[in-house]
């Protein structure tokens, strides 16, 4: 049974564990290495990333996670999950450690500072209508691998498109919340993703 | 970054904005070398200000926002939000800091208010605000005047969590009564709150304010942080209580793990040693009336 975590270190973890909720999926928040052996896919919520990186190391999570990917479970990041899922991280701290995963160079704060940030109608591929993305000093897509998938791009003023949501095998990243919203569809299209991967956790 | 269909500044947004800093610790940084300090032991955001709440205290005089220069330099040497302080009703150090690019104001009764009757009218600003209450009635009001987060007043710069406490259980109380309440109820509940009513109700439906509210004033030990968020706060605000102590770096750190493993007795216990002295600390009761930042703002 698919039973999902979401990483509860710091940051909008309570907004997911709603959006969660609401599919009807079984969710428990994830603050140490036992907590994320009781589920099979993970959630890593926005918030601010070197806090995030930090904690999780002082507490002995990043190689569990590390490990987590690395075993094939979903996971899904949004904003500082992004980042916590890009191989490569620009203007990130110099000694901030990520999990990894998807092969993707991520620029943090990349659309500015929070009076820059702002919310607008996004085309995702393969959904039929567009998504009200909320970005919140959000990070960017500098560079993708030629295993990723680019599920949304965004197009800044002087014409230049930047990748906002992408996609690995079982791992999903988004520069903006859809856990903000109450359009359910990124979530539920995770849970997808997480049910066709389905795996026991050992 | 002006997309034809983009909106900056929308409630959601800001508002959004502080649901980012949950499970958070913000500290109070006094210059560039404080703020790294901070970042490098987890804080998801600083407030820049040219004195702490304790040496404000001491000082006495008017307290005014940060100079732009040192909130510059500040902005350059981090990578997290950088939020600052505008004095109550100060419309134009709250346009002046939403110039420099902080990510967050503070109308703050920390400094010396500008305005005794009108706080700022916040819902003008693209840069979100944060404001302080003692009670429900007050968060809401701010609520209603723009505030984007809460943050429970305490005493600001006295190392003594007793106030942070009583405000933090004020809103919650004020909160929990709310509930059950019908809706003929609501009505006198919200004339008696000197709150709108929308949002009076909304607080009844939800069961919890409409922003995030975290916990100031006062919280100087890793188990002060941590009891705030046992009684309910998102985060927490830590002024003086860090640079005003022995070993600013390990407390820092302490205080970060225990705000996040709030419920774990044993981690606090192992992040509580070896931490040197705590500030000093004052107790309120010998506080004049005179010198309590809480009962600034209305």
């Amino acid at each position: 049974m698919l039973r999902v975590g979401v990483l509860a270190l710091q940051g909008d973890v309570r907004e997911h564990v709603n959006s969660l909720t609401s599919l009807n999926v079984a969710v428990q928040k994830v603050r140490n290495p036992e907590e994320l052996k009781t589920v099979n896919a993970l959630v890593i919520p926005g918030g601010e990333s070197t806090t995030i990186s930090m904690l999780a190391k002082r507490v002995g999570l990043l190689d569990p996670l590390r490990k987590f990917v690395k075993d094939g479970f979903a996971v899904y990041g949004s904003c500082a999950g992004m980042i916590m899922l890009a191989e490569e991280i620009l203007d990130g701290r110099s000694d901030q450690e990520t999990i990894g995963g998807i092969d993707i160079t991520v620029r943090r704060n990349a659309f500015g500072r929070q009076v820059d940030s702002f919310e607008t109608d996004l085309a995702l591929k393969d959904f039929k209508n567009n998504f009200k993305a909320v970005f919140i000093r959000a990070p960017w897509v500098e560079r993708v691998g030629s295993q990723v998938e680019v599920l949304a791009t965004y197009k800044t003023e002087n014409n230049q498109e930047h990748p906002v949501m992408v996609r690995q095998g079982a791992l999903l990243a988004t520069s903006f919340h859809p856990e903000l919203t109450n359009d359910n569809r990124i979530h539920e299209y995770f849970v997808q993703m997480a049910k066709s991967v389905s795996r026991v956790n050992s | 970054m002006a997309n034809q269909n983009n909106s900056t500044g929308t409630p959601r947004v800001k508002q959004g904005m502080a649901e980012m800093l949950k499970g958070g610790v913000i500290m109070d940084v006094i210059n560039a070398e404080q703020a790294r300090i901070a970042e490098d032991a987890g804080a998801v955001a600083v407030m820049a200000l040219e004195r702490v709440p304790a040496d404000i205290r001491k000082d006495g005089g008017v307290a005014r926002m940060s100079d732009p220069d040192m909130i510059d330099e500040i902005i350059a040497t981090v990578s997290i939000p950088v939020m600052a302080k505008a004095r109550i009703g100060h419309i134009t150090e709250a346009q002046v800091l939403q110039s420099l690019g902080v990510d967050y104001i503070d109308e703050s009764e920390v400094l010396t208010p500008a305005d005794e009757a009108y706080h700022i009218d916040k819902r003008l600003f693209t840069v979100p605000f944060v404001c302080g209450a003692t009670n429900l009635g007050e968060a809401l009001r701010r609520i209603s005047e723009g505030a984007a987060m809460i943050r429970s007043k305490g005493e600001a710069g006295t190392g003594n969590v007793v106030e942070a406490v009583r405000h933090m259980r004020t809103i919650r109380g004020d909160i929990a009564r709310l509930k059950g309440l019908d809706k003929e109820e609501l009505y006198t509940a919200a004339k008696n709150l000197q709150a709108p009513y929308e949002l009076v109700a909304q607080v009844a439906e939800l069961g919890r304010l409409p922003v995030v509210l975290f916990t100031a004033g006062g919280i100087a030990t890793p188990a002060d942080a941590a009891l705030m968020m046992q009684l309910g706060a998102d985060g927490v605000f830590v002024g003086s209580g860090i640079f005003k102590s022995g070993d600013p770096v390990q407390r820092a750190k302490a205080i970060v793990e225990a705000t996040t493993n709030f419920d774990d007795p044993k981690v606090i216990a192992r992040v509580s040693r070896g931490l040197g002295e705590a500030m000093v600390g004052i107790n309120i009761e010998i506080l004049p009336a005179s010198e309590r930042f809480a009962g600034r703002g209305w």
